[in-house]
């Protein structure tokens, strides 16, 4: 694994909304280089937002979002970050191979990359066909294999491996260590706990914060657990959140 | 801007319509059956040849605004317009790339509503038929990129088919269909006068009687192309890489 001394994403006292709602509450952490991240927590705790603000899609109210040295949102950045958004974004009306050489075209990558990515995602039987034909799990390793494109340093993956069998989701957990293996680092968000024991570093977080940034083996040990799920209900149990409410009416 | 990617981007619009041929064939023939229709109606008077010119500039304007809108709207209700944002996209080639596309199928879309018109509808046309065509395809590319600027301000597939009623229907009425432009009262003919679609209409009619000259015709198309112009910028200026 590559190790540089500057992180991969430095996040400091970010406070963002999404629509009207205060969602990060001066939210800090940190994302080593060459590592994979995982950035676990319930639905609705803020992943998606954190993860927004990281590719500068998001409006933040306040706050420094650092991502490879520049700030997040940086047109520089365009190329450099790949970015999985929740829900497969993706078009129903090309085939396969047509979307991701619309990305290509995009990122300037090459057609060998085309094949590339289709391989690692496993769609080379299903290039020739509609995306809007393919099951869900299907058309997310297109969105995936469309950030895929250009081998950026950084990728963002929203819950990247929802609704996949458990063989596939093995096979794109070992695709993330290649990469991250060859220095590209990768924040990848879950709500499923037991996914957390695949990353090298987890942060935990709920209602808008992080309550743990460690790795699976230091978390389990630091609240005497055995598995994930229950060191989140340790910390928890330790970190009793403020009323959401009063800290919204505070915030505004 | 860079126009590999505007290119890229128009290529990409074009083969998803290629993959609904059902769009193609009502976006190319629509505007030709009603136009038919129309001739039908009047065809024991000489009704047509005077609404006929303006019929030609009203149809492709109307399919190729709502197309584009709903086209582009889609696009930022899938989230596919959020993942190019984040990509070295620029928003000018987003904007141009579906104003290119759209613009394509509008110069089809013309040359089969003035072919039909002229030729199996009998539409009389003193002036050039090609001076016919091309005011009508500035006109359909009008429709293109209004239908774009309004799909900035709409969030829903629902209010985007409402600016139909609230920016188009204004121009028909006061375009000088139903009444001839000098006809009418002095307010509504000064602001008549700002509308793009009267001066379309006022250049094909121009063209069917050969009633003003060359210059003329090129004055009124050098006002619908500032407004093509104004709403390609005003579009991708109302694009928003950052949203709440």
């Amino acid at each position: 694994m590559v190790h540089k001394a500057a992180p991969a994403v430095v996040v400091r006292d970010l406070h963002a909304r999404r629509g009207k709602h205060p969602v990060l509450h001066g939210l800090s952490l940190s994302v080593p280089r060459g590592l994979v991240v995982g950035l676990i927590g319930p639905s609705g705790c803020g992943k998606t937002t954190l993860m927004r603000s990281i590719v500068g899609v998001q409006i933040v109210q306040s706050g420094e979002v650092t991502v490879l040295g520049r700030a997040a949102g940086t047109a520089s950045l365009r190329g450099r970050v790949g970015y999985v958004t929740q829900d497969a974004s993706v078009y129903d009306d090309l085939t396969v191979r047509q979307n991701l050489a619309y990305f290509a075209a995009v990122l300037g990558a090459t057609r060998d990359d085309i094949d590339r990515v289709i391989e690692a995602t496993d769609l080379a039987a299903n290039a020739g066909q509609l995306a809007g034909s393919l099951s869900g799990g299907q058309r997310s390793r297109v969105s995936l294999a469309g950030a895929l494109l250009g081998s950026p340093e950084l990728l963002v993956l929203d819950e990247p491996t929802v609704g996949l069998d458990p063989v596939l989701r093995a096979e794109l957990w070992a695709l993330f260590h290649r990469l991250a293996a060859t220095g590209t680092s990768l924040l990848v968000s879950s709500h499923v706990m037991d996914e957390a024991s695949r990353c090298d570093r987890l942060l935990l977080m709920r209602h808008g914060e992080v309550l743990a940034d460690d790795t699976p083996a230091g978390l389990l040990s630091s609240t005497g657990t055995h598995d994930v799920e229950a060191a989140f209900l340790a910390l928890i149990a330790a970190h009793p959140s403020p009323d959401p409410a009063a800290r919204e009416a505070g915030d505004l | 801007m860079n126009p590999r990617r505007t290119l890229a981007t128009a290529g990409r619009v074009l083969s998803q319509i290629r993959h609904d041929p059902r769009t193609i064939v009502l976006l190319l023939v629509v505007p030709s059956l009603l136009i038919g229709l129309l001739a039908w109606i009047f065809s024991d008077t000489p009704v047509f040849d005077t609404v006929g010119p303006a019929m030609i500039a009203l149809f492709p304007f109307i399919v190729m605004f709502l197309v584009t809108s709903i086209t582009t709207l889609r696009e930022r209700r899938t989230g596919t317009l959020e993942r190019l944002l984040s990509m070295p996209l620029g928003k000018g080639d987003f904007i141009l790339g579906y104003t290119l596309a759209f613009g394509l199928l509008a110069v089809l879309q013309s040359a089969v509503a003035v072919g039909y018109s002229v030729w199996v509808c009998g539409l009389s046309i003193t002036g050039s038929v090609w001076l016919l065509l091309a005011v009508a395809v500035a006109d359909a590319v009008l429709g293109t990129a209004l239908g774009l600027l309004a799909s900035a301000f709409a969030r829903t597939e629902f209010q985007v088919v409402q600016f139909m009623p609230a920016l188009v229907f204004p121009q028909i009425l006061l375009g000088g269909i139903f009444l001839p432009r000098d006809q009418l009262p002095d307010a509504l003919r000064a602001f008549s006068d700002w509308l793009p679609l009267s001066h379309a209409i006022d250049a094909l009619q121009a063209v069917a009687n050969d009633s003003q000259d060359a210059a003329y015709v090129g004055g009124e198309l050098l006002i619908i192309g500032a407004w093509i112009v104004g709403a390609v910028v005003l579009g991708s200026i109302t694009l928003r890489r950052r949203t709440p």
